[in-house]
């Protein structure tokens, strides 16, 4: 499986873990091998040598109060306290998920009297309940093992009920319901193979902690009974001699800090290879602005508005560079309304972030372009002129606006403070300002709502908030990345409604990113299109809906229904997108194009006039040609 | 002449309140009414799609008439056989199969395709494993994918292909009323074209029954034989879907239509007022739609009105003032 060699290489990389593995394996192996190696029998006495130093002759780390030779007792007292750890370890395990799984998935009744049992067991200090058990079972390693199994039970079904709780609501769940799966079945064949990483993840980082509270246990002479050596009790019997012979409690202390050490550092790099949260890269702080590793900053774009020439952005993925844009061109007037549309996995996104480079590097970087904007080079910029710059006079407004507002302040001191960051604005002034703000963006009684969190208010409110956020510092240019397309279509319209008025009053120039026709008609002058992070036609939104001359573009028109012509035949695009690590050589589109020859697989066609104001990298358009 | 056939499903009365009850203490909670007092039927071999915007109810609806929840009062009839006090979802799930709306979610992620199709031949049909090899190779050509996929996992494919094979998962059970819950509004433009296209192949090519449930009016009518259009928990209008998009009898279709984006059409006529839905939780009296409504007057506010009998076209209207 692919997964699980990427989780191996993974670990392999994590240098601390790999020291971990590299001295546990070590310990494992000493501790296996133990009957085969020429050690001394770890039990017998020898009154006459009792205490010898390390060093001594036929004893390398000397010998106990017994005269018993000490290497060899840690050899296999480590034996015993690593497959007493594991084996408490795998009852708790079993036992724990066992309950999660059956808790979480259950819910309800079932759900509440488990936990409720599982908080009964917590309540209890861990080490009393174990000494409880102990007391009840009686001193021995197997009743010291149980004890520390039961002890951690609740760990384990805390933790996986919560993993469970959260699966059993997914769909796929639902749809093995509708399979005929009864619901053992689809507790243990559907869910819980989807909880065994998790369970792996947890075994790992407690495994540590189960040995060490074996060796509390033998320390305090209810674990390993005489003359049976395990490395809690060999501590225990070192305890009286700390200061005539300290070599005889140091030693299995020493060991016992190795192993554990060593297993949780593996542990943690188990857990770091497996959680798929971690494994995009998420520990990684990416820097202020995005990185810009161009070899020449070419020619300055002249005008006032916002002018994009040969931007390639690259993300580092596995070892490769992916080409997300591969040199995109467009330039905004101001006043202007340009769409980007394209698809998922275009590039649309990517270069509405690029352009005031928050793009997070690493991964990504931008390695050519320029990015001008009234008259400044953005890539050349410092990041403490980027910071200035957003939400001053270049204003985001992003699809989901759920994560553009913090949940724990309200939406007047948010758009105050959108205000205070850029201009030198008293408390009351700002508030007055926001309230200005929010009436523009028509959202009723907006004074009483100032005092209202994002919670509170429904999804076309919370847009319309981020839109005056947005425009607080009147921007000279709008980016908006899919703003109506988690919103229902009445509130779409009115959002659409509200942004082409204020556009239009303020002269804002907006570039807006889409996916649909039909948001672009309502709303944009010009158009782009693109297609595996290139532009592959521009021109005025009319003439290209009306007359598209990229065969991608007429794909993308003819494919979509349109409200009020159900017999017209939906023309899909066979095929997918070219992935980014796999372009062929000519046009991207080719391999889907009905109209491909030749020559479109030899080479990639520039962006190229094709009439008045369009282009189109085509060889040969479909339109404008003339 | 005999009766007409009944519908291949039928909704009658379908009502779900979330919550309610008593708290510990005996306080009385309110409960939300997710869908009240849905009656919609869609008929061998046609499709009914419903339309409405978000939290209106029509997921609520769709799992109820799939069986995977149970509605408060209601019932579900099957070719005219109330299905609603059966308990088994199995037997439910041979008659009635479901799409759901994000298809990477809806499979499991550690069982290949193979192993995922097979499961309702299996526990369903109770086929053996002969006449199972032999109906995959036929479901993955049903959907148009290569049988090599058969081995790989969900995270594999892309939202179309996961998708299709959802799609051929519903079809496994060989039910003849398929369920799907925005079956298309995850994917890509020119990957939800092919969706519906197959969409439309296989209900010719297998008799099949969609209710196909969506937010995107331009998708809905493109499939649909029937429409329903629900708000706020209530079908407010249904008929034949030409009829109803040809000329909307009630304000809130007649919005929505108008809310729309079209190609081409550079002015969307947008409402000045809030386009809030009314508290769930202290639910108007009247229409619920009065408080946005251009047309509304006294009595929309005072008294709900119910579906009425229907024009000469056969659309209804639950309106006190509708526009024909």
């Amino acid at each position: 499986m692919s997964g699980l060699r990427a989780a191996m290489a993974q670990l392999a990389r994590n240098r601390l873990a790999a020291v971990g593995l590299a001295l546990c394996a070590a310990i494992a192996l000493v501790a296996l091998a133990a009957p085969l190696l020429p050690l001394p029998d770890p039990n017998a006495t020898a009154p006459a040598d009792r205490l010898l130093r390390p060093g001594a002759p036929g004893h390398p780390l000397g010998t106990d109060h017994l005269g018993r030779d000490i290497l060899s007792r840690l050899v296999w007292g480590a034996r015993v306290s690593i497959a007493v750890g594991l084996s408490a370890t795998a009852i708790a395990a079993a036992a724990g998920s066992l309950i999660g799984l059956v808790a979480g998935y259950a819910g309800g009744r079932v759900d509440g009297a488990l936990m409720r049992a599982i908080d009964v067991v917590m309540a209890f200090p861990y080490i009393l309940l174990a000494l409880g058990v102990v007391a009840v079972l009686g001193p021995g390693l197997m009743n010291a093992l149980f004890a520390i199994a039961v002890v951690n039970v609740p760990f384990f079904a805390r933790t996986i009920r919560g993993v469970t709780l959260g699966l059993s609501r997914r769909e796929f769940v639902e749809a093995a319901r509708l399979s005929g799966a009864s619901h053992a079945t689809i507790l243990f064949s559907e869910v819980a193979p989807n909880v065994a990483p998790v369970i792996v993840v947890t075994m790992s980082t407690t495994v540590g902690w189960m040995i060490l509270e074996t060796a509390g246990l033998s320390f305090l002479g209810l674990g390993a009974q005489p003359p049976q050596a395990d490395l809690g009790a060999m501590l225990g019997e070192g305890r009286g001699l700390l200061f005539t012979a300290p070599h005889v409690s140091v030693i299995p202390g020493v060991v016992i800090f190795a192993l554990v050490m060593s297993i949780n550092l593996l542990g943690d790099g188990v857990r770091d290879a497996l959680d798929p949260r971690l494994k995009a890269g998420a520990l990684a702080a990416p820097g202020a602005a995005t990185a810009v590793r161009r070899s020449g900053a070419g020619e300055p774009a002249k005008g006032e508005g916002l002018a994009v020439s040969g931007l390639v952005t690259e993300f580092a993925s596995g070892g490769r560079s992916l080409r997300a844009l591969d040199g995109v061109d467009f330039a905004v007037a101001p006043g202007e309304r340009l769409a980007l549309v394209g698809e998922s996995g275009s590039g649309k996104s990517v270069a509405a972030l690029s352009l005031t480079r928050l793009v997070p590097s690493p991964p990504g970087a931008i390695t050519a372009g320029r990015v001008d904007f009234a008259g400044e080079d953005l890539l050349a910029a410092a990041p403490e002129r980027l910071r200035r710059l957003r939400g001053d006079r270049v204003a985001y407004i992003f699809q989901d606006p759920l994560t553009t507002l913090h949940p724990l302040f309200t939406v007047g001191a948010q758009v105050a403070e959108a205000l205070r960051a850029h201009a030198p604005l008293g408390r009351k002034a700002a508030r007055e300002k926001a309230a200005e703000l929010l009436e523009m963006v028509r959202i009723p009684a907006a004074r009483r709502r100032l005092d209202a969190y994002p919670h509170e208010l429904s999804g076309g409110m919370r847009q319309r908030a981020c839109i005056a956020m947005a425009l607080a510092n009147d921007p000279a240019l709008l980016i908006a990345d899919e703003p109506t397309t988690a919103l229902d279509v009445t509130v779409q319209a009115q959002v659409l409604d509200l942004m082409r008025g204020l556009a239009e009053a303020r002269g804002t120039a907006v570039l807006f990113i889409t996916h649909d026709f039909g948001v672009v008609s309502a709303l944009c002058d010009r158009v782009a299109v693109m297609y595996a992070g290139r532009i592959v036609e521009s021109g005025p939104t009319a003439q290209v809906l009306a007359d598209p001359a990229h065969p991608y573009t007429a794909g993308l028109i003819a494919c979509v229904p349109v409200l009020g012509r159900p017999d017209r035949a939906l023309a899909a695009i066979e095929g997918l997108p070219p992935a980014p690590d796999a372009l062929p050589p000519g046009c991207p589109f080719a391999p889907r194009c009905p109209h491909v020859e030749a020559r479109c697989e030899a080479a990639r066609p520039p962006l190229a006039p094709v009439g008045e104001g369009r282009a189109a990298a085509c060889v040969k358009p479909l339109a404008g040609a003339a | 002449m005999s009766a007409p056939p009944p519908p291949a499903i039928e909704a009658r009365g379908l009502t779900r309140v979330f919550g309610g009850g008593r708290s510990l203490l005996g306080v009385r909670r309110p409960g939300v009414h997710a869908a009240q007092d849905v009656s919609l039927a869609a008929h061998a071999g046609r499709t009914l799609g419903v339309v409405g915007e978000s939290g209106c109810g029509k997921s609520t609806v769709a799992r109820m008439l799939a069986g995977l929840d149970r509605p408060t009062k209601g019932a579900v009839l099957l070719d005219g056989e109330d299905v609603t006090a059966r308990r088994g979802v199995a037997e439910r799930a041979r008659r009635v199969q479901y799409v759901f709306q994000d298809p990477i979610a809806s499979l499991n992620p550690r069982k290949t395709i193979r192993q995922t199709l097979e499961a309702p031949m299996r526990r369903l049909l109770g086929m053996g494993a002969p006449a199972r090899a032999a109906r995959l190779d036929d479901l993955m050509a049903a959907v148009g994918l290569r049988a090599a996929f058969l081995d790989r996992h969900p995270h594999e494919f892309s939202g179309g292909q996961a998708q299709r094979i959802a799609i051929a998962r519903a079809l496994a059970a060989e039910a003849k009323v398929v369920v799907l819950d925005e079956p298309v509004s995850a994917l890509d433009v020119s990957v939800q074209a092919q969706v519906l296209t197959l969409l439309k192949r296989l209900r010719a090519e297998l008799g099949l029954t969609l209710v196909f449930i969506s937010h995107d009016l331009a998708v809905v009518e493109t499939i649909s034989d029937d429409l329903a259009v629900m708000y706020f928990g209530r079908v407010v209008e249904a008929g034949p879907a030409r009829a109803v998009y040809a000329a909307p009898r009630h304000p809130y279709t007649d919005l929505l239509l108008r809310s729309a984006p079209r190609p081409g059409v550079e002015r969307l006529e947008a409402e000045r007022g809030a386009a809030d839905l009314p508290d769930p939780l202290a639910p108007p009296p009247g229409c619920a739609f009065a408080a946005r409504c251009p047309r509304a007057e006294p009595r929309c506010r005072a008294e709900r009105p119910e579906l009425d009998e229907g024009g000469d076209d056969g659309a209804r209207v639950a309106c006190w003032r509708p526009l024909r």
